[in-house]
């Protein structure tokens, strides 16, 4: 009895490990409660109106969120690192200010405008980061007052129009503009190429190393959830104006993030300040170092989203940045999955996060409701993701051992 | 290649010279002086335990040979040169490892990344974490310190027992080849079988060469492992023992003060 029961186990626990090997494992269950609210989303708004799943709508959709989702890209990772930053709202506003200004006033060729805009974007960033690490200001109140400087920045550099129209292609394209069809399939495919020889190779050196390797079922399933998930996108894209710029941008901005997060020192590092900076510090790590970096990183994220957001707009004006920008950003990465309390999530929640805002939005536009009731539902949303968070969080505490 | 844990360093028979010495150990914070004027001397190949009560200074000593807490004075010699000790990197890097009494893991990483956090190895010259190995002596790691209630070095510490997460912070503190090891109460949450077990490895890494410096309130687990005893009362010195020269009675005197009481009830007698 004992001997079968004792044998249970042990395969028991063979499978769980079987299942669990490999890198990224447990994450990829982590995005199922934004997953299963996109999909309830889509479903209740799709089953509503008609227009919503087209390819035109859902082409919008991706330009809608595109600015958001770059800028929350940065949100996440100052999440991560335990910290926030309320200043990526106005800081977007009043890099693409400048951006305008050097492009139209100053004749600046569109690229290297962008390039100014993000390398202040990144200054500023630098500058909160050493505020903060140096002076022990909390996060919360120096970027407070970012937000309110910036946007004063922002008039400033707009001057006595208090709006700055960009005509640069250079410029408006970024959101405007559409890959190639051929060149979206070519990137797909590469893509995929290159995800799955990486999940070969991974295979291969755990094998080297007599390490368990995941049931190949697995990793093939993986790869064809990518597959049909994106060749599903492009598709859909295609069967409108194409894959937008702002889309590849946002999206190549992520796998940059994400590979730096999961698979670098660097990445480590973050989510172990996040996790716990006393015992980060104790393992030799360089905390304010990696905090001025996220803060830096999420500078010239904000930066970015700026860009995009003027790129759509044609025009920089007094309001740029402002409104209901930053909160957006912040809810997307919440809702997305990244924890408030540091240390766990994903780049991809600013993606996905990004998503279900601009969704909701995008419907209850369609459904022809009233800003009103979309804030309402809005809110409501990022009131459930952050308390299934601080429930997970609670659940975590209670299981976790006497210490 | 280096080999991959202080239990398999190929290291030369042990000498008993000392490794390190600190004199004048002083620490304060705010009104409260946790150190007073301590000496400490480990030598290579040598046990030393540090024992004392409650707020004694134990863990403050300890903080300040990992570089975790400066010292407010005190002068450091190690391997024969004068050194200096102000950040952990310093400590590491002068072959200090260290298993703290709170831990010191990241509960949101898994054991793996725990481990090896802050020295991971990268694929070839690239720039890619080398999870591979980092798994593979994870485990071997693990399995020398017969830990086998772990279901996968794939879990967060978040969900490890406290035993499970002592024996992570001391295969953690094994990594790389220390000279030096500092155990602050490494069998406090552990149960007997894994306490034997640690106390084993302490005798290994002594007759590796190690310089092990071990805080246990258990005089029982000390008179098995250890070859002397400092004791510590109020952040001040208060004995140094050869363990085979005395009995717990003398050193439980050290520690609560009696012997100082008796002393003194002598000189007036
Ligand atoms: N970070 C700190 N801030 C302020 N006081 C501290 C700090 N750390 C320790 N102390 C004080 O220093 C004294 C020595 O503490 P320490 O932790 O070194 O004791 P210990 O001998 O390790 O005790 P224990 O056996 O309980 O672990 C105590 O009075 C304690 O209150
Ligand atoms: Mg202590």
């Amino acid at each position: 009895m004992t001997a079968i029961s004792a044998g249970a186990t042990g395969r028991l626990r063979a499978l769980r490990s079987t299942v669990t090997a490999g890198r990224g494992r447990s994450n990829d269950l982590s995005f199922l409660p934004v997953l299963a609210a996109l999909a309830i989303i889509w479903l209740v708004f799709g089953s509503m109106n008609e227009n919503f799943i087209s390819p035109a709508n859902l082409t919008n959709l991706t330009l809608q969120i595109a600015a958001t989702g770059t800028i929350a890209v940065g949100v996440v990772l100052v999440l991560l690192i335990g910290e926030i930053d309320l200043s990526v709202g106005a800081l977007s506003g009043f890099a693409a200010g400048v951006m305008a200004v050097l492009n139209v006033r100053a004749g600046l060729p569109g690229l290297v405008a962008i390039l100014a805009a993000v390398a202040l974007g990144v200054a500023i960033g630098v500058f909160n980061g050493l505020w903060i690490t140096r002076t022990a200001v909390p996060s919360f109140v120096v970027t407070l007052a970012g937000l309110l400087a910036w946007q004063g920045a922002l008039l400033a550099v707009l001057g006595g129009t208090g709006t700055v129209n960009i005509t640069d292609p250079g410029i408006t394209r970024l959101a405007q503009g559409f890959l190639p069809a051929w060149l979206s399939w070519v990137a797909l495919v590469v893509v995929l190429l290159v995800v799955a020889a990486g999940s070969v190779q991974q295979r291969r050196r755990r094998v080297a190393k007599g390490l368990g390797v995941p049931n190949p079922s697995w990793a093939l399933l993986r790869v064809a959830i990518a597959a049909g998930v994106g060749s599903v996108g492009v598709a859909v894209l295609n069967a409108d104006r194409g894959v937008p710029y702002a889309l590849v941008l946002l999206l190549g901005l992520i796998v940059v993030f994400d590979t730096v997060i999961r698979r670098t020192r660097l990445g480590r590092h973050i989510m172990s300040v996040g996790g716990n900076a006393e015992a980060a510090r104790r393992a030799g790590i360089n905390v304010n170092g990696i905090r001025v970096f996220v803060f830096a990183a999420a500078g010239g994220a904000a930066a970015l989203g700026g860009v995009v957001a003027a790129s759509r707009l044609f025009a920089v004006n007094q309001s740029s940045g402002a409104g209901d920008l930053l909160l957006n950003a912040i809810a997307a990465a919440v809702i997305g999955g990244t924890s408030l309390f540091g240390g766990r999530g994903s780049v991809w929640a600013a993606f996905l996060g990004a998503l279900v805002i601009g969704s909701i939005s995008n419907g209850m536009d369609l459904l022809g409701y009233v800003t009103s009731i979309k804030f309402l539902v809005t809110g409501a949303v990022l009131l459930l993701s952050v308390t299934v968070d601080a429930r997970a969080r609670e659940r975590r505490r209670k299981a976790g051992g006497p210490a | 290649m280096t080999p991959a844990s202080a239990l398999e360093s190929d290291r030369p028979a042990p000498d008993t010279g000392s490794y390190l010495r600190l004199t004048g150990a002083s620490k304060s914070y705010g009104a409260v002086r946790a150190l007073a004027d301590v000496d400490l001397e480990l030598r290579a190949g040598e046990v030393t335990a540090l024992v004392g009560d409650n707020g004694a200074g134990k863990s403050t000593l300890v903080k300040a040979l990992a570089g975790v807490h400066a010292l407010d004075t005190g002068d450091f010699v190690i391997d024969g040169k004068p050194t200096t000790i102000s950040s952990p990197h310093d400590a590491v890097a002068q072959g200090i490892a260290t298993v703290y009494q709170d831990l010191a893991l990241c509960e949101n990483l898994d054991v793996v990344a725990n481990l090896y956090l802050g020295q991971e190895p990268r694929h070839g010259r690239g720039r890619l974490l080398d999870e591979e190995e980092m798994e593979f002596n994870t485990r071997r790691l693990l399995d020398e310190l017969a830990v086998r209630t772990l279901a996968s070095v794939r879990t967060a510490v978040a969900s490890l027992s406290g035993g499970q997460r002592q024996t992570v912070a001391i295969a953690r503190a094994l990594l790389g080849t220390p000279r030096v090891m500092l155990l602050d109460e490494p069998t406090a949450a552990l149960g007997v079988a894994q306490t034997a077990q640690v106390l084993e490895l302490i005798r290994r890494l002594r007759d590796r060469g190690i310089a092990v410096l071990v805080i246990s309130h258990n005089l029982g687990d000390v008179f098995k492992v250890a070859d002397r005893a400092v004791v510590l009362r109020l952040g001040t010195l208060a004995g140094e023992y050869r363990i085979a020269d005395t009995n717990q009675d003398e050193i439980v005197a050290a520690i609560t003060g009696a012997d100082v009481l008796n002393q003194n009830e002598r000189n007036h007698a």
